[in-house]
């Protein structure tokens, strides 16, 4: 048994933490807010460069051919810096949906454009309010005439260059793969609560689109899968999250003075923070355990998916609700850092489903185990 | 990242597994066996295993240890946790704490006294730390050794010592100079519990079983060679005994697991149908899920680093942490769902026994070994770099304390 990166993947995280460190600073998130960004085209860009976005891609489809453990490296330096990328939405989830249900030429035609960064894509399931772990069958539709319907929220919808769209087709569940960049689709940005990921309405109304379909792959099992792929991999992000979060509280603390000692002397903050470290490393232990049984192929898949994203919501949800209240007033400005993650905590909560919706897989998993 | 064995792991596993299949069944013990019979069984196998040369794995073998991996005393631990053998303090305290500090601040004559009969489970060990008045703050201890001759009188009251009334042998921890500050002025003694003037009283727990003792010594005698370390020195040893108790993972008792109340849940009627089909239960049996699978992937991450040979620091802390507070919260919710019957059971109903004495037992884990609030300060002063306590005690001799 070994249960530690190995020197390759520490060496990974170590480009990608000194890239994300450089570009992705809280000056530049702050910036990319007032231009009212869709994303960080230069730090995507460079990702794109150093073979990042392709890591996870197989290499007959342009990519590196790493595994999950390699891409959730990647995916908690993100989380680090809270990157302004639709990393989860192209690299994450779209990717992995077009690898397992597309065909042999959809996968070639889009996977290594994605991998190259040449397009941005992403994974369209919502129609509105719910965080539901078998929603009813989508009311958007795929027929003869094209796809019709709205979805909403779409993250990174207005802009990216092609969307993967749960619809129905036939009376069941099906996968539309979409042209974006076609005339005809109506796209409205919405208010999005991260200011650093947006999201946006979609319209379509008998626009062309093409089925998503590996000969016998449900859609239903690719999409389960994708879910819990991406599930693993934003668990790392929010790890990174957390951790940034952690010491950006104690560091904060050592530095103010309050009824003339440090604030970290006292035990009410001392033991918060101690408490944000047990559930990062409870996080962190669950998350690598989960990767590894992701890459591997492990009976156990389903349950560990589950059990690290409870740990990594719950870690990354205290650490940014603690870390601004460490930072008391200051926490409150828009010139402190901490909004960014407490933002961000909530979309990658969000973006999945929450505790109440993974509680209930995961009772489900360890029944049936 | 590899959870799967090594080749090495893979051979070690089965040559114990086998050894184990032969030799373990006729030491195994039920829920009936007398804690007279579970003393001498307990003796017998760690004379057997010791035989075999699976006694004190990690040990070099001069000591009659195994000289074998971290790696290779896990798996052995995990292999022998698939029998109900009766293992625990009465031969554990010898171990993983007795040997490990006798050899690092030992003498050789010491070692070779001590270490072999207690591999044989010829000698039994128990720890006297803690005192009325010194419990998280253990440096306060008032138990005094004074010199005389080639010999140290001790008197004082240790509690809290498991299993007093079965050892042949304790370490203790006594205070030999009270006129320089508290850590400065202990020292660190072997005990012959047969000595005149040792006094052992069973304490009545709230569990109503007697595991844990008082001990007074009055007047004890203890020859000088049996000191361990320099005088003056017993707090360093005590910490060598408690950074190695910390790691030593005790197996988790079956109806301990989350997966057990689970199961249970899903016996127990309720509302819609089982109590499991109710959302509320199964979020609470989700997280708690979620946090015994996270102490136990942390513990092999820590194990991982023993291998690599850095030792755990105070982070291992958090495995205690974790798992005595999720005991205290799933066995309240587990006599919680069972209703009134969670509360009073009829004879057949282990279930419902269990959850009770879980939640009884739980309360002494959040505080042995490092009460949680201490666990906490160990993490964010030695993990984290957070300031220490301040304190009343520091720089100042010990009988001039208030």
């Amino acid at each position: 048994m070994n249960f530690d990166l190995s020197d390759d993947q520490k060496m990974l995280a170590e480009q990608a933490n000194k890239l994300l460190a450089e570009v992705s600073t809280p000056d530049r998130l702050r910036q990319l807010i007032d231009e009212k960004a869709d994303y960080d085209q230069v730090l995507w860009q460079n990702l794109a460069e150093l073979g990042f976005l392709g890591a996870a891609i197989p290499e007959e489809f342009g990519g590196i051919g790493m595994s999950a453990m390699e891409l959730a490296v990647v995916a908690e330096e993100v989380g680090r810096y809270n990157a302004a990328i639709p990393f989860v939405s192209s690299v994450v989830q779209a990717a992995k949906i077009i690898e397992l249900a597309g065909t042999q030429k959809q996968k070639e035609t889009w996977l290594p454009r994605i991998a190259s960064g040449e397009i941005i894509a992403t994974l369209s399931t919502h129609e509105g309010a719910g965080d539901m772990q078998s929603p009813p069958l989508p009311q958007c539709r795929l027929d003869s005439n094209g796809l019709s319907g709205k979805k909403l929220p779409v993250a990174d919808g207005h802009y990216a260059h092609l969307a993967v769209v749960t619809c129905q087709h036939q009376g069941k569940l099906a996968l539309a793969l979409v042209d974006l960049t076609q005339d005809g689709i109506q796209k409205t940005q919405l208010s999005s609560f991260d200011e650093l990921r947006p999201f946006a309405q979609l319209s379509f109304d008998q626009t062309p689109a093409e089925l998503l379909e590996l000969d016998d792959c449900d859609s239903q099992q690719a999409l389960y899968k994708t879910l819990n792929y991406a599930a693993a991999i934003i668990a790392l992000e929010q790890i990174g999250g957390t951790e940034t979060c952690l010491y950006m509280a104690r560091d904060y603390s050592l530095e103010r003075q309050i009824f003339g000692r440090k604030l970290g002397s006292y035990q009410a903050i001392k033991h918060k923070l101690a408490q944000v470290y047990v559930k990062l490393e409870i996080a962190r232990s669950n998350a690598m355990y989960a990767t590894w049984c992701l890459a591997n192929n492990a009976s156990d898949t389903g349950e560990a998916i589950a059990v690290s994203r409870l740990s990594a919501l719950d870690a990354f949800e205290t650490a940014a609700r603690e870390n601004l209240q460490v930072h008391g007033g200051i926490g409150y400005t828009f010139e402190a850092n901490c909004h960014f993650y407490y933002r961000r905590e909530r979309l990658l909560a969000g973006l999945l489903g929450g505790k109440s919706l993974w509680s209930d897989k995961l009772i489900n998993a360890v029944k049936a185990a | 990242m590899d959870f799967n064995d090594t080749p090495d792991e893979a051979a070690f596993r089965s040559e114990v597994s086998q050894w184990l299949m032969q030799n373990a069944p006729e030491f195994t013990i039920t829920a009936d066996t007398k804690e007279q019979e579970f003393v001498a069984k307990a003796k017998a196998w760690q004379a057997k295993k010791a035989e075999a040369g699976y006694a004190g794995i990690r040990l070099p073998k001069d000591v009659g240890g195994r000289a074998g991996s971290e790696m290779e005393s896990i798996l052995f631990d995990t292999e022998e946790g698939k029998y109900e053998l009766p293992l625990g303090p009465v031969v554990g305290i010898g171990q993983s704490m007795a040997i490990p500090v006798i050899r690092k601040h030992g003498t050789e004559d010491q070692l070779k006294r001590f270490a072999e009969p207690t591999l044989k489970g010829d000698i039994t060990w128990c720890q006297l730390f803690s005192e009325p008045a010194a419990g998280s703050d253990l440096a306060g201890l008032r138990t005094k050794a004074v010199k005389d001759g080639d010999e140290w009188v001790v008197n004082g009251q240790k509690v809290w010592s498991s299993w007093a009334h079965h050892a042949d042998w304790g370490i203790l921890l006594a205070r030999t100079d009270p006129t320089v500050a508290k850590h400065k002025g202990l020292t660190f003694f072997l005990i012959d519990m047969k000595s005149p003037g040792i006094d052992i009283r069973p304490i009545r727990q709230i569990s109503g079983e007697s595991d844990f003792n008082e001990t007074f010594m009055t007047d004890v005698r203890i020859p000088d060679k049996y000191r361990i370390g320099e005088v003056g020195e017993g707090w360093a040893c005590a910490m060598t005994v408690l950074t190695s108790e910390r790691l030593s993972s005790a197996e988790l008792k079956e109806s301990e697991s989350v997966d057990y109340l689970i199961e249970l849940a899903a016996q127990t009627p309720g509302d819609r149908g089982t109590a499991l089909d109710n959302d509320c239960v199964r979020e609470r049996l989700a997280y708690w899920y979620s946090l015994e699978q996270g102490q136990k992937n942390f513990h092999l991450r820590m194990l991982t680093k023993l291998s690599q040979g850095s030792g755990p620091g105070a982070e291992a802390s958090l495995l205690k942490l974790v798992y005595a507070q999720r005991l205290q919260q799933s066995a309240g919710f587990g006599m919680e769902i069972q209703g009134l019957s969670g509360l009073a059971t009829s004879p057949s109903d282990h279930a419902a026994e269990e959850m009770q004495k879980t939640y009884i037992w739980s309360t002494a884990m959040r505080v042995a070994g490092g009460a949680d609030e201490v666990l906490l300060n160990q993490i964010a002063e030695r993990v984290l770099g957070m300031p220490g306590e301040m304190r009343g005690d520091k720089n100042i001799p010990f009988n001039e304390l208030a």
